[in-house]
């Protein structure tokens, strides 16, 4: 059975155009309970500071902070906070949008990397996005520190954390 | 293990195309009806049905299983759909192989249709969701990003240069130039890929696969059907799957050591000690450049960090010792997620028969692989296939 015809041929963007379609935006909203482990993660962002937890079984500071160690498949035994400081382990420069959309030439490049964040456990990283850093200065390594915002500004999420600069 | 014998004994598979006319149950309609055709079986024939497909925002249809049970052909018959992610067109197979392997049934029917080209304005956007909506979506990430953060761990990892990745989309868009479905095929050089436009550095387009509409099929049948159907059935011989942690950015990203222990569980049950030396061609799954090599290496068909080289050397290409992708991959003939995988299946499976045509490679193969990977950077599916 070699398969030399198959079905199918797809629209040109043309035939497309013209094709008739049901089209629907959905008008959903979520709103998503932050539980317990992220709950403490999400209070201390607040207050300024980057909340681990700790697992006395197998030894781990773990990020975010969490309920349960998914690893001892037991609950965690305190939260520690550690520093906002970290480093840079990858890290990527994006020129695009959510949606595939192009950003302007003049529109700043988002910067997304995985911080190993210090005085947690060797490789527990968070996902950020760097800031006062030009692109192409930019390494593996490099050591990077947390932009807060101001007090009064915090809301408890991660984006209390402006970016993160190198220091 | 107690495990009976199943076989792959007949495939189907439609065009792979950015926008199809066709709706997701007419895609898997015809890709279904054409693997029972193929395997000479009516649908009456067929005891249980499988269906794989990715998530249900791309087609904006909740129950995604139900919406392509007629195309499938699964009215009134035990029916399930299986999903992880980009690795669901392998698992899709493996799930039928426990239907058969089990004695729950005798015939099997494995359909992956995905309609991704429903979604505006980029079926992108219906991945935000699986970054952490508490922790991580506030960041405003896009899909990309974790795969430019992978890629550039990698290439650090082992020092490699953008062309030493790109090598990898030159071979597959080139294989697919043969491949009746083919999608993006195109007699690529080197210089176009690095050339190409730039998305999330170290990403260029033509280092990533497109989004696709599609649709693929196989019948698997017991050992007795199998003989009676076909002189040439090809043997599921192993199978593997594995998921590691959520918590993605706690793992370091340079190695998928959960395709490791996929492949490891699929060569256990194989009786593959020496993966490198004993399958003869592999379709590791390839959405991105770099993936292909990742996979090579979780898959043990090299050691770690040597995938570039051996890619460079022509080790990988249709004529070298282990051709890998033959098909063109995702990168290639196209990438409609769940489809796609069970696309690579059925290019060893045709491999194996050696029913590859122009594709086909030479030296008789025996044994193959194929592996799918997805879910948040944290799925490895794993197929060992023997003639």
């Amino acid at each position: 059975m070699i398969i030399n015809n198959v079905p199918m041929k797809g629209l040109t963007s043309e035939e497309y155009e013209k094709a008739i379609k049901i089209s629907w935006k959905p008008q959903l909203q979520y709103a998503w309970d932050n539980g317990i482990g992220i709950g403490k993660y999400l209070a201390s962002l607040k207050e300024g500071m980057i909340l681990a937890a700790y697992c006395q079984k197998c030894g781990r500071i773990m990020l975010p902070a969490r309920a349960f160690c998914e690893m001892c498949w037991r609950p965690t035994d305190r939260y520690v906070t550690v520093k906002d400081t970290g480093v840079v382990n990858t890290y990527a420069i994006c020129h695009i949008n959510w949606d595939a959309s192009r950003l302007k030439p003049d529109e700043p490049r988002h910067i997304p990397a995985v911080i190993e964040i210090d005085g947690a456990s060797q490789g527990q990283g968070i996902l950020h996005i760097l800031g006062n850093v030009e692109p192409s200065n930019v390494k593996i390594g490099m050591k990077v520190k947390a932009v807060w915002k101001p007090a009064a500004e915090r809301t408890g999420s991660i984006t209390d954390i402006r970016f993160f600069e190198p220091y | 293990m107690g495990y009976r014998k199943v076989a792959i004994v007949g495939a189907g598979i439609t065009k792979f195309v950015r926008r199809a006319q066709e709706t997701g149950p007419e895609m898997a309609y015809l890709a279904s009806k054409m693997a029972l055709d193929q395997a000479g079986l009516k649908l009456k024939d067929v005891e249980m049905i499988t269906l794989g497909s990715a998530p249900d925002a791309f087609d904006g249809v909740h129950m995604k299983g139900e919406y392509l049970l007629s195309g499938a052909g699964g009215n009134n018959k035990p029916y399930i759909r299986n999903f992880v992610g980009g690795g669901t067109g392998v698992f899709a197979p493996i799930h039928g192989w426990i239907h058969v392997a089990s004695g729950a049934c005798d015939v099997c029917l494995v359909v992956c249709s995905e309609k991704m080209s429903s979604c505006h304005p980029h079926p992108q956007g219906a991945f935000l969701t699986i970054f952490d909506h508490t922790t991580e979506q506030p960041l405003k990430p896009t899909l990309i990003w974790i795969f430019a953060l992978e890629m550039r761990r990698y290439m650090e990892t082992y020092g490699l240069s953008k062309a030493d990745v790109a090598r990898v989309a030159v071979k597959n868009k080139n294989n697919a130039l043969d491949h009746p479905s083919a999608q993006v095929a195109e007699a690529v050089t080197l210089e176009d890929v690095l050339n190409s436009e730039v998305l999330a550095e170290p990403v260029n387009r033509l280092d990533i696969s497109p989004a696709s509409d599609g649709a693929a099929a196989v019948v698997l049948a017991s050992e007795d059907v199998a003989k009676r159907l076909t002189d040439k059935p090809v043997w599921i011989d192993g199978v593997g799957w594995n998921l590691d942690t959520s918590y993605w950015a706690t793992k370091d990203l340079y190695y998928p050591r959960y395709v490791e222990k996929a492949a490891r569980m699929a060569y256990e049950m194989a009786g593959i000690t020496e993966p490198h030396k004993q399958i003869q061609v592999a379709e590791p799954y390839d959405p991105f450049d770099y993936k292909e090599l990742h996979h090579m290496e979780g898959l043990l068909l090299c050691e770690r960090g040597e995938a570039a080289r051996l890619t460079a050397e022509g080790y990988t290409a249709r004529s070298g010792n282990l051709p890998t992708c033959p098909s063109g991959g995702a990168l290639g003939v196209g990438n409609p997620i769940a489809a796609t995988g069970l696309m690579k299946v059925i290019e060893i499976f045709l491999q194996l028969r050696e029913e590859a045509g122009k594709r086909q490679i030479p030296g008789k193969p025996r044994v193959g692989v194929a592996q799918a990977w997805g879910d948040l950077m944290q799925v490895g599916t794993v197929i060992v296939l023997r003639r």
